[in-house]
């Protein structure tokens, strides 16, 4: 299962997609918001933790159609599925390395890039924390969506419309959480229930994404 | 026809927008329904001649 | 004589051709008893006025809205657990119908709010709830108009049905917590002392009735088209055998 995830991760760090894109997609997102909404500090401020949050989900979406498509198409999915590794394992390994190429670098980059929107001090320490609790929930109840969709030609729209409704309580609790904090309002019952969904996440979906891996491939 | 009040315009168009709604999906049904049963009518008549 | 005998579709069919035509009168009946008691035979209310005839299209479709996801997640574990095709077929039939339900429920909302709060949308609860199910219903119909494979399909649907389940449990609760919102609280539970008065719940429990019933024969008559255009396919896929 390690040798699985350093695997994943090594061939998308080496297929360059993984860090790089991600990070520059978050990028854009952040460059784009003030051309679109005007230049004003106190209202860039005022969304940044949002457009942040907003910023992560999307390009944690872009990469995920990729997540076993490669391994459908060349076969070694169904070899997988045949391992003595329970699939379930798989599926955990493979959105954990999801979780590191995007989620991770994602959050890391949050500050540096919410400087752009005015975000400092206390309020940059909210979004990462908020962010390192509930990205991860991003990238498995991703794996689950990107499972539903392997055998599709064109799964990628159709990946995006299962898995967007399905983030809603992640981003609701992320974001307020984020907002709060900055807010210096007390930010401990959304963070409490965005690890909740994190660790639930976790714990449950690794087993209705092989179930559906396996309707799938059979 | 009861007297609506200044509110006319709203109920008459939630009345019409549910009905066409409803309409829409029970012609959809039968539409697809009546397909369905002509096209595996006129297969099983095929597979017998 | 058990309730398992109708999961055979040459049953089903049988039973529900059977049936079908009456309910389907029975259905007209209701709803039209209720509808135009509701429109024609109410009084205005002292504070919305007319528009308080909106209720008996937009509490019942809300209802439906619901209860067709629940029957779905019913009859996709029936299907998980059981496998049998029928319960699959009538989860896939009955999705169309809620979503229509779901899309009924926030335009009559709207169309109330309007005069009512002064404003078609607001980021409410509930109406945002709605939002959600609207989305969770359309992504459920395009998975299963995705994939080719009938059985493929079932599965991967009926997975989604329950993990979507959850989550819309959950988005429920979060969009709770998110904002407080100004649509008031259920106006029919059993115990609430400003439950609506007897003029308009008498023609409100017709209007119910009847969009169960609507409900009822939709998904049957639209099961016995998927089960037809089923063995259809399988017939075909025979014949194709057959001269191979």
């Amino acid at each position: 299962m390690i040798r699985l995830f350093l695997r994943d991760l090594s061939l998308s760090i080496r297929a360059g997609g993984g860090f790089g894109l991600a990070l520059a997609f978050f990028l854009i997102i952040v460059t784009l918001v003030p051309f679109s909404i005007g230049p004003e500090p106190l209202l860039l401020a005022q969304i940044a933790p949002g457009v942040l949050w907003l910023g992560a989900l999307l390009a944690c979406l872009l990469s995920l159609d990729r997540l076993f498509a490669l391994d459908f198409e060349d076969g070694t999915l169904d070899l997988l599925v045949t391992a003595p590794l329970p699939l379930e394992g798989v599926v955990a390994a493979k959105s954990l390395a999801h979780w590191v190429t995007t989620g991770l670098p994602l959050t890391l980059a949050a500050p540096v890039f919410g400087v752009l929107l005015g975000l400092e001090g206390d309020a940059a320490i909210w979004l990462v924390t908020s962010l390192a609790l509930g990205t991860p929930a991003l990238s498995f109840i991703g794996g689950f969506g990107a499972a539903l969709t392997v055998g599709l030609k064109r799964g990628g729209l159709l990946l995006s419309l299962l898995v967007l409704p399905l983030y809603v309580p992640t981003l609701i609790f992320g974001a307020e959480a984020a907002a709060r904090g900055m807010a210096g309002l007390n930010a401990a019952t959304p963070l409490a229930l965005l690890s909740g969904i994190t660790l639930a996440s976790l714990a449950l979906l690794p087993f209705a994404s092989a179930a559906a891996l396996r309707a799938n491939l059979k | 026809m009861p007297d609506l009040g200044k509110y006319a315009v709203e109920v008459l168009a939630a009345y019409g927008v549910t009905l066409v709604l409803l309409a829409g999906i029970v012609a959809l049904s039968l539409y697809q329904a009546r397909r369905s049963k002509r096209d595996l009518n006129r297969f099983e008549g095929h597979d017998d001649a | 004589m058990s309730l398992w005998e109708y999961a055979n579709p040459r049953r089903f069919m049988a039973v529900s051709g059977r049936v079908l035509p009456w309910l389907g009168w029975l259905t007209g009946l209701t709803l039209a008893i209720g509808l135009i008691w509701g429109f024609f035979f109410t009084p205005d209310d002292y504070r919305q006025g007319s528009t308080v005839k909106i209720i008996y299209l937009h509490v019942p479709a809300a209802m439906i809205a619901i209860n067709a996801w629940g029957m779905m997640l019913v009859a996709s574990l029936v299907w998980l657990i059981r496998r049998h095709h029928v319960s699959a077929l009538a989860a896939r039939a009955a999705a169309p119908v809620g979503l229509t339900m779901t899309a009924i429920a926030l335009a009559t909302g709207a169309i109330w709010g309007q005069p009512m709060w002064g404003t078609w949308w607001v980021w409410d609860p509930r109406l945002t709830s709605f939002l959600i199910l609207c989305l969770f219903y359309l992504g459920y119909i395009a998975l299963w108009n995705a994939i080719e494979d009938t059985d493929t399909a079932a599965d991967l649907t009926s997975i989604l049905c329950l993990v979507g389940s959850v989550f819309a449990a959950l988005s429920r609760y979060a969009v709770n917590f998110w904002n407080q919102g100004l649509h008031q609280g259920a106006s029919l539970s059993m115990d609430a002392k400003e439950n609506v008065s007897n003029v308009f719940y008498i023609p409100l429990l017709f209007a119910i009735a009847g969009f169960i019933l609507l409900f009822l024969t939709l998904v049957l008559l639209r099961t016995r088209t998927e089960i037809r255009s089923r063995r259809l396919v399988a017939l075909k896929l025979r014949e194709r055998m057959a001269h191979a």
